[in-house]
């Protein structure tokens, strides 16, 4: 996944003169997840460059700069970060085009690795997805494997509003399901592995359906999608696996389809449980499609704890949690 | 992109050196030991600005103290400061192969920058509280915070004393004057103000010192907390700790191109001194000198310790990927272990012979406590009990954790 995030912004500072990176690590270094490797020694240090260590400033940074017509692609090095600079997102990028009546806009790509999985303890395993969707005005997107990951950072950095691209940090190296005891596996096995060279583009809003089922809807993005298929798999249960890509806007008319198919709804993911992105998705299935429902919706999340060193695995919601969720669910006819 | 003809065009910064070319530290300028001037500690800062773009140095080429920064410690004190110093190397180095070994999942050394912390441990008295950062491992070794417990949290044990919450070297030591870490570089800075105004409202005698990288002075908090403290007088000595890097950005990145970290201090009306790290009498004079106008009801100092990152960032870090390897050796200002040696040797109370001998003592130490922390089980074979997960979020849990902690199980 890193080399189809590579990828995706040296197609783009190629294309477009306006497109550049910024972030802390990013320039000489290439990022300390490596996903700006190379791109200064391409591209030169005016279009890949190191900032000083204020998340703030490098949004602000960004905004500016989209304002005056650049797109910008910052790096936050980790969403846990990303905290210090909310302000500038909440106040400022979400709402430039609303109260300037379109005089001005801010087409800015902020990307944040984010998720555990990686022993990185309570600030560098957060999922802060929900603190964005709440958001009016921001885009929130989330890959999760490299072809996706190459094509939306592509739509985002072409998208003329501010989107938060988020990327699960477990999933740079190779694709993970939460079975954290088995052997690593890398995306070159993967079908979703092969990342074609040139442009291409994944358009925010559409989901996609990682997995077709008939007996109950899962929805999920990012790290979960993987997890998800897994507890699939593990339950025997005849899934439809939703990968919803990008969180805002969101691709209601896949969900509602889906959930009315199959009369039954989980929602998975790794932030915390309570005003979770879940809860929003939870409300929408209830709203949009009660009268399909043969069980209640349930919730397979963190907990509601900050994200602790030692209890990676007890915090993570595995396969064995949503394997449970699922059969919980098809309990009710 | 070509610049138009008269069009303006972006400054990027760059470092003198990278991988592959000779290392170069010609642009940081070095005043001889003992010649920076001693202001009386009510001066008006409006006086003493110079400070901020010299250099207070004690310790000259011979390991002689020497000028009005030098003053008269026991050389049971300075040797109590060496061991403490050499104590923090020796964990280092011992956490850095449990790493290896895959017993720890993250470590961050302080090697060069040992001084400091020793330093401030000192001058600081039971009452003050130390904002650190965590780079500050040697004022915890200077205090004797146990050091099983040291390695029970890195390890992850079942005797973690954070029980398993926190990553490696962030901790927390409130009986010992250090306040707890957290990953985000920065946001514990201004705290220190807000304590030490607490300090002065309450009318006692305690002051707090704060600690932060070069490269973390872009952050807020860092500029708030220099706001604050000059609007408030706050007492507190906030420090800046250049070790020329923050992970692979030199210090020119967080504007130490154009201007000094302790000059900070100068634009928000505060004295400020530049100070050699590497120089523990330096380091303490300067520190001692912050403390006594802070005690004073005289208000904050600012003081930018000048050392350099001997290491990598962290365990996760690969230093020869945007540095020359050799940089270390070229560093100007030496090691400080190093130098407090030569001192102690030059006065004729300290020698290679017990230096060795100190090294091995220290060496065997860290060796058996490690080996007792190993034996209560690294993370991954010990752990403490899970139910910790929900345990001091709140001082009383709400039925959301006390229902997950059922549905876990724990
Ligand atoms: C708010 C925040 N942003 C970014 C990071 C990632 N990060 C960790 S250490 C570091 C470099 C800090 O450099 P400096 O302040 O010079 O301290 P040093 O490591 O040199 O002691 C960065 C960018 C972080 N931990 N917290
Ligand atoms: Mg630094």
């Amino acid at each position: 996944m890193v080399q189809a995030l590579n990828s995706a912004l040296d197609v783009m500072m190629e294309r477009d003169p306006d497109v550049l990176a910024f972030g802390q690590d990013v320039g000489y270094f290439g990022g300390v997840f490596r996903v700006t490797d190379g791109l200064q020694a391409k591209h030169g240090a005016k279009r890949c460059f190191d900032t000083p260590i204020s998340e703030a400033g490098i949004v602000s940074t960004a905004i500016g700069m989209g304002v005056y017509g650049l797109r910008p692609v910052a790096e936050i090095q980790f969403a846990d970060y990303i905290l210090p600079a909310y302000d500038q997102l909440v106040s400022e990028a979400a709402r430039i085009r609303y109260r300037s009546g379109g005089d001005f806009w801010v087409p800015i790509t902020v990307r944040t690795p984010y998720g555990g999985g990686i022993f990185g303890g309570q600030t560098h395993s957060q999922s802060p997805e929900a603190v964005f969707t709440h958001v009016t005005g921001l885009k929130t997107v989330i890959p999760s494997n490299p072809y996706d990951a190459k094509g939306l950072l592509i739509a985002s950095i072409e998208d003329d509003d501010p989107v938060i691209f988020m990327e699960p940090k477990r999933l740079y190296n190779g694709p993970f399901d939460g079975n954290h005891g088995k052997a690593l596996s890398s995306w070159g096995q993967h079908p979703a592995g092969e990342v074609p060279d040139g442009y291409y583009n994944v358009p925010l809003g559409k989901a996609a359906v990682a997995r077709e089922g008939a007996d109950v809807t899962v929805i999920c993005y990012g790290t979960m999608v993987h997890v998800s298929l897994a507890a699939a798999e593990e339950s025997g249960v005849d899934a439809e696996v939703i990968d919803l890509r990008s969180l805002v806007p969101l691709d209601i008319d896949t969900i509602e389809a889906s959930v009315k198919k199959t009369g039954r709804c989980v929602i998975v993911h790794e932030a915390s449980r309570f005003s979770g992105f879940g809860a929003e998705l939870s409300a929408l299935v209830q709203e949009r499609c009660f009268f399909h429902l043969k069980s209640p919706i349930e919730r397979v999340t963190g907990w509601d704890t900050p994200y602790p060193h030692a209890f990676e695995w007890d915090y993570f919601p595995g396969p064995a949690r949503v394997t449970k969720a699922l059969l919980r669910t098809m309990e009710n006819n | 992109m070509a610049a138009k003809d008269g069009g303006l065009s972006l400054h990027i910064p760059a470092p003198k050196a990278r991988p592959g070319e000779t290392p170069d530290f010609s642009h940081i300028v070095i005043p001889p030991a003992g010649e920076t001037p001693r202001p009386a500690i009510d001066t008006a800062p409006a006086e003493m600005r110079d400070l901020a773009y010299g250099l207070i140095r004690v310790l000259d080429d011979e390991g002689t103290a020497v000028g009005p920064w030098a003053l008269k410690l026991e050389p049971d004190v300075l040797r109590r400061a060496l061991r403490a110093m050499m104590l923090t190397r020796v964990f280092d180095n011992r956490m850095f192969a449990a790493h290896r070994q895959g017993k720890v999942t993250f470590f961050i050394k302080s090697t060069g920058e040992e001084a400091i912390g020793v330093a401030q441990s000192m001058v600081l008295r039971k009452g003050d509280m130390n904002f650190p950062s965590y780079r500050t491992t040697s004022f915890l070794m200077e205090r004797e915070y146990p050091l099983l417990d040291m390695f029970n949290q890195n390890l992850a044990t079942a005797d973690d004393p954070l029980q398993g919450r926190q990553l490696p070297i962030l901790y927390s030591a409130k009986a010992y004057g250090f306040y707890t870490l957290s990953g985000n570089v920065g946001s514990r800075f201004h705290h220190a103000v807000g304590w030490a105004m607490a300090s002065a409202y309450r009318g006692d005698t305690k002051i707090a010192l704060a600690c932060i990288g070069d490269g973390t002075t872009a952050e807020n908090e860092f500029h708030t907390a220099l706001t604050f403290a000059t609007v408030y007088r706050a007492p507190v000595i906030l420090t800046v700790t250049n070790n020329q890097w923050a992970i692979s950005s030199f210090q020119g990145i967080a504007g130490g191109e154009s201007t000094t970290f302790a000059a900070r201090g100068v634009g928000y009306g505060l004295p400020a001194l530049r100070v050699d790290g590497n120089d523990f009498l330096a380091v303490y004079a300067a520190t001692q000198w912050a403390a006594e106008r802070a005690r004073a009801n005289l208000g904050a100092t600012v003081i930018e310790m000048v050392s350099y990152r001997a290491e990598g960032h962290s365990t996760s870090d690969d230093p020869t990927r945007y540095r020359p390897i050799d940089e270390a050796t070229h560093w100007p200002l030496g090691d400080p272990i190093e130098r407090l040696k030569g001192h102690l040797t030059k006065l004729g109370e300290w020698s290679d012979e017990r230096h060795e001998q100190l090294y091995a003592e220290l060496t065997d130490t860290i060796t058996e406590v490690y080996r007792q922390a190993d034996a209560v089980g690294a993370l991954g074979v010990s752990k403490p009990p899970v139910g910790e997960m929900f345990e001091n979020l709140f001082a009383t849990p709400d039925w959301r954790l006390l229902e997950q902690r059922k549905e876990l199980g724990v």
